[in-house]
């Protein structure tokens, strides 16, 4: 049972001018589930490293409930790197291939067999952890392999990309597995993945980091709905939420023809930084089909069905020799035809406001 | 997608093979029975025009990012599998998409440990194996790799006269870093103690392993092992002009690790007065089987390096890339070391083997043209050697009491080349 802490780490590589990761500032409490998120290159498994004890922290620190193990050796640290791809071992039991790494770390025997019976259950292999691997199926053998992270009793578990090497089908059930398991484990958890979808259906709080920065830190219905920065609006949520500079105008901000309503005081914002323009983002789902009258007109290029939804991928049609993309979500039944447009009005209250100065949510 | 194959395949057999058969399914006609380690994957094995390839399938991600890796620790000079390809756009003839597929040429004369270890493996035999994959794993991290995943069924051992060489196979969770820190290190040394442990105990829980093999002290030897050697050549050695016994002391503690070094590498510091020596250190007896793969000479330790040296040279001389060794080395007994050897009459033969006769050919060559202050010929050399040396020496042969072997009267009988 542990919080972990990073408190201004940063890891500065010899040769570079720019941190890995830069200041990093971030409290995760006991029990919690946080996932690591980012487009490659951002930082997000050097930040696990550091915690790992594998990347060395060049200032600021990083702490394990109250113990500072910025400088500690890995194994030092009471954590445990859980990896998808162990090896089973046939000619040993279930219960041995979880725990005979604890063998060679001197834990008693009696302790061992206590700890992988446990494990065992909560893992549904109670059954089988007197018999060969060869009994199991996939999905078993993934859990014996959390088992061997699970035995060892870490304070904290980290987990780099586990779901990578996995196809399609297998990375959805996995997940589903980890998160459940996590949940009853109740071991902090420290999580890295470059997917979005992975990270917001898994977390209790999703990190998304760019360049070494920390973007945002909060739960993902908090970071879907209220989007710290351009970066996190364009990166959370698939398909992408709809992003479009815009003038500021009397009521509102134009976008083509239409003058969209936006409150006031958040265009004040805008104008006291100086800027004409924000950046107006709407998500798919947030765009209703209106009559010709009112809506913003857009051209669909490709209609995507997916059954109960499509997704329409037009253009703007009123900003022609400029023009914009637009992702539209429409009732699955009666999508547009390719080359129709179609008229659409974003839901009042369902706007996203950025400053075009430093990106950041107004 | 149709089927496409990256890389650099020089076998255009390869793009025939059954891909749009799951690996698993292949016919037993294509395939080749090796010894396979543990894998998380389907590995099999081909024949093709007298080569043998592995083929292993696996996500495409991994596929290409195994398949860079394992090309860029050979720049690096990781004795490591070569990666030949990567399948992607397979499909069945029902349209359903086929794993992606990573080809790697196969060690030829190469064991996984459990086919060692399967037949009676000797407590002395085992010692060889974990100081071939210690020095894999310190030259993997003096290159800069993290292998995350370091384990007796990633690794491929190569017997090599008594001793093994050990190769990297499995670089699927590898990583290719400037540097590595200790932590890095560390890590991979926990995880490879962890692995090894676990591998010996499955040997043993299969009754595969030698009664006197301790599967705890023997994992635990291998990062003890490899701690020696790190400290030996993880830091550069930092020496003046006066300082050579330094240099001598260092290689000979290497050698009673059971090492030898191949080379060093020297950096004069910029201010001229110190310089950095980092020796490339090879397990034992490396430059006799370097020359018997290339040659079929077999000779002493240090009869090979002579020999090696004088090949390189007439490498460089010829100014022919490092991948053309085997075709130089041909060439090279054909033109350079059998002459010479044919050089000495037949009565004189007994005097010394040929691999010595040819060294002190390349000894008489050195004394000769320093002193007539030019490079005189290693024809003439071995002309004057024969009459002015070799003649006055006593008869070995009959010292040793044995035949001394002569190598054969024409190339014809060279074995053939093995890349």
């Amino acid at each position: 049972m542990a919080t972990v802490t990073f408190e201004k780490a940063s890891r500065l590589y010899a040769g570079s001018t720019v941190p890995a990761v830069n200041q990093l500032d971030l409290d995760v409490s006991d029990g919690e589930f946080l996932v690591l998120v980012g487009p490659s290159g951002c930082g997000k498994s050097t930040s696990l490293r550091m915690l790992a004890g594998l990347e060395e922290v060049t200032s600021g620190a990083i702490r394990i409930g109250d113990r500072d193990v910025t400088h500690l050796a890995p194994k030092d640290r009471d954590i445990a790197m859980v990896f998808q791809n162990y090896a089973l071992y046939p000619h040993m039991t279930v219960g041995d291939n979880m725990g005979f790494a604890l063998k060679i770390a001197g834990v008693p025997k009696d302790e061992i067999k206590r700890r992988v019976n446990e494990a065992a259950k909560l893992l549904d292999l109670e059954a089988y952890v007197e018999r060969k691997p060869k009994a199991l199926s996939g999905g078993q053998r993934q859990r014996v392999a959390m088992g061997r992270a699970i035995v060892r009793e870490p304070q904290v578990f980290l987990m780099d990309e586990p779901l990578s090497n996995l196809d399609a089908k297998l990375r959805v059930q996995t997940r589903t597995q980890i998160a459940a398991l996590q949940r009853r484990l109740d071991i902090t958890t420290l999580y890295v993945t470059h997917d979005q979808v992975e990270a917001m259906t898994m977390g209790d709080r999703v990190a998304v980091l760019k360049d070494g920065l920390l973007q945002q830190c909060d739960t993902p219905r908090a970071m879907y709905d209220t989007p710290a920065n351009v970066f996190v609006a364009g990166f959370i949520g698939s398909p992408q939420m709809n992003l479009a500079e815009a003038v500021i105008v009397d009521g509102g901000v134009q976008l083509g023809q239409r003058v969209i309503p936006v409150p006031r005081e958040k265009l004040d914002v805008a104008t006291a930084e100086g800027a004409k323009t924000v950046t107006l983002g709407f998500r798919p789902e947030d765009l209703t089909i209106t009559d010709g009258s009112t809506g913003l007109a857009v051209k669909a290029i490709v209609v995507e069905e997916l059954g109960a939804d499509a997704y329409v991928y037009g253009e703007l049609v009123e900003t022609a020799g400029n023009a914009l993309d637009v992702i539209v979500r429409v009732n699955g039944r009666k999508p547009p035809a390719k080359g129709e447009t179609i008229h659409v009005g974003i839901q009042p209250g369902h706007e996203h406001v950025f400053s075009t100065v430093s990106g950041k949510r107004i | 997608m149709p089927l496409q194959v990256t890389g650099s395949p020089d076998e255009p057999d390869l793009l025939f093979l059954p891909w749009h058969i799951p690996l698993e399914e292949w016919p037993a006609d294509q395939l080749v029975a090796l010894p396979r380690g543990i894998s998380r994957h389907v590995v099999r094995f081909v024949r093709l025009n007298g080569l043998v390839y592995a083929i292993k399938e696996v996500g495409v991600t991994l596929a290409e990012h195994e398949y860079s890796l394992l090309r860029r620790l050979d720049r690096l000079d990781v004795p490591c599998v070569e990666a030949v390809g990567v399948v992607t756009g397979r499909t069945s003839p029902t349209g359903e998409g086929l794993e992606p597929a990573l080809i790697t040429k196969h060690l030829q004369f190469s064991l996984p440990y459990r086919a060692l270890f399967s037949q009676t493996l000797r407590p002395d035999t085992a010692t060889r194996l974990l100081d071939a994959l210690s020095l894999l794993l310190v030259r993997l991290h003096l290159a800069g790799f993290l292998w995350k995943d370091c384990s007796l069924s990633n690794t491929l051992f190569r017997r090599d006269a008594g001793a093994f060489a050990a190769y990297l196979v499995d670089a699927e969770t590898g990583e290719l870093h400037g540097q590595l820190s200790d932590g890095q290190r560390d890590h991979d040394l926990d995880v490879a103690l962890v692995n090894i442990y676990g591998e010996f105990l499955d040997l043993e829980a299969g009754g595969m392993l030698h009664e006197t093999v301790d599967p705890q002290q023997t994992a635990e030897a291998i990062i003890r092992r490899y701690r020696r050697l790190w400290a030996e050549l993880g830091e550069a050695l930092v020496v003046t002009a006066g300082e050579r016994y330094k240099v001598t002391d260092k290689v000979r503690r290497l050698n009673d690790l059971g090492f030898d070094v191949a080379e060093f590498q020297v950096v004069a510091e910029s201010d001229g007065s110190h310089v950095r020596v980092r020796p490339k250190v090879v397990d034992a007896g490396h430059h006799s089987r370097r020359l018997l793969r290339l040659t079929g000479l077999d000779v002493q330790e240090n009869q090979a390096r002579r020999l090696l040296n004088d090949l390189d040279a007439y490498r460089s001389h010829l100014g022919l890339p490092p991948e053309d060794e085997e075709l130089v080395a041909h060439k090279w007994v054909a033109e350079v070391f059998e002459p010479v050897v044919q050089s000495v009459p037949r009565e004189l033969r007994g005097k010394l083997e040929p691999a010595e006769v040819f060294h002190e050919v390349l000894e008489h060559l050195w004394f000769l043209s320093e002193q007539s202050g030019q490079d005189i010929g290693i024809d003439a050399a071995a002309a004057s050697y024969v009459t002015q040396v070799l003649a006055y020496r006593p008869d070995e042969l009959a010292v040793l009491g044995k035949r001394i072997g002569t190598p054969s009267d024409s190339t014809q009988s060279l074995p053939p080349i093995l890349t």
